[in-house]
């Protein structure tokens, strides 16, 4: 699914890399745990989370995520942001909770990352 | 092609944290180095980054290349591993709250880096330095 429409699902305003929103993401992993984040295994993964702090943006790079949903309308800081550009990742905020979210998306197509030891 | 790297990391620098391992896959990129290859170096790395900034009293990430092995040492200055089979348990953690908060200290490290890695080894005792020896063949 194309990111522009990942945004018009979730009504999403775009807080960076508008220039790489016609990227493609295949799944979705959804968590607030950095920890389980690391630990699947899959390319073209959307992060959607309501952790919002540098080391999201962190854990991102490491796993070569090019895209994140903040959910509950949480906004990141200055820090997190820029971050965010350096690394060209796109990130979208949306004032749908956690599990909204992942329903809209759901059902509209985008299933789930598997963590790598299923 | 032979390159050894060291990194200081600070005991919770977290506002630093990451950017070791950072550096290292920008440097595994511009040596050519397969995606899915970095990608699980820098999965282990930055583990590793993040245990010696929660858990020990600071240390080092060493990244040494070598024809056919990407070597990853992650070595601190104490205090050391009580009960290693226990810290390779997923889920077993002693991360204090603030860690948890910052969305981290879930007892998935040790038992990720091992699984990202080809060669993983630790050697550990309470009152000691901990060292991690993660490989990775090319």
């Amino acid at each position: 699914m194309n990111l522009r429409e990942v945004q018009r699902l979730l009504d999403a305003e775009i807080l960076c890399g508008e220039e790489a929103m016609d990227g493609e993401v295949n799944t979705v992993f959804a968590c607030d745990l950095m920890s389980d984040v690391l630990a699947f295994n899959e390319n073209k993964t959307l992060l959607v989370t309501g952790l919002v702090n540098p080391h999201v943006i962190r854990t991102a790079e490491m796993m070569d995520i090019n895209a994140i949903v903040f959910v509950r309308g949480k906004v990141p800081d200055e820090e997190t942001l820029n971050l965010a550009k350096e690394n060209g990742i796109v990130i979208l905020g949306t004032k749908n909770i956690l599990y909204t979210s992942c329903g809209i998306l759901y059902k509209s197509g985008l299933i789930g990352a598997k963590i790598s030891s299923e | 092609m032979t390159i050894k790297l060291s990194y200081e990391i600070g005991k919770n620098d977290f506002a630093k944290a990451g950017t070791a391992s950072s550096s290292i896959k920008k440097v595994l990129r511009q040596l050519g180095i397969s995606a899915d290859l970095i990608r699980r170096v820098a999965v282990a790395t930055y583990e590793a980054e993040m245990n010696i900034v929660i858990h020990s009293d600071g240390g080092n990430i060493i990244l040494q290349v070598i024809p056919e092995k990407i070597q990853i040492t992650a070595l601190d200055r104490g205090p050391g591993i009580a009960d290693i089979d226990m810290a390779m348990k997923e889920g077993y953690s002693t991360a204090p709250e603030e860690v948890r908060e910052m969305g981290f200290g879930a007892g998935m490290g040790l038992p990720n880096m091992k699984r990202c890695a080809d060669e993983f080894s630790i050697t550990s005792s309470l009152g000691n330095p901990t060292e991690l020896i993660i490989v990775f063949n090319i």
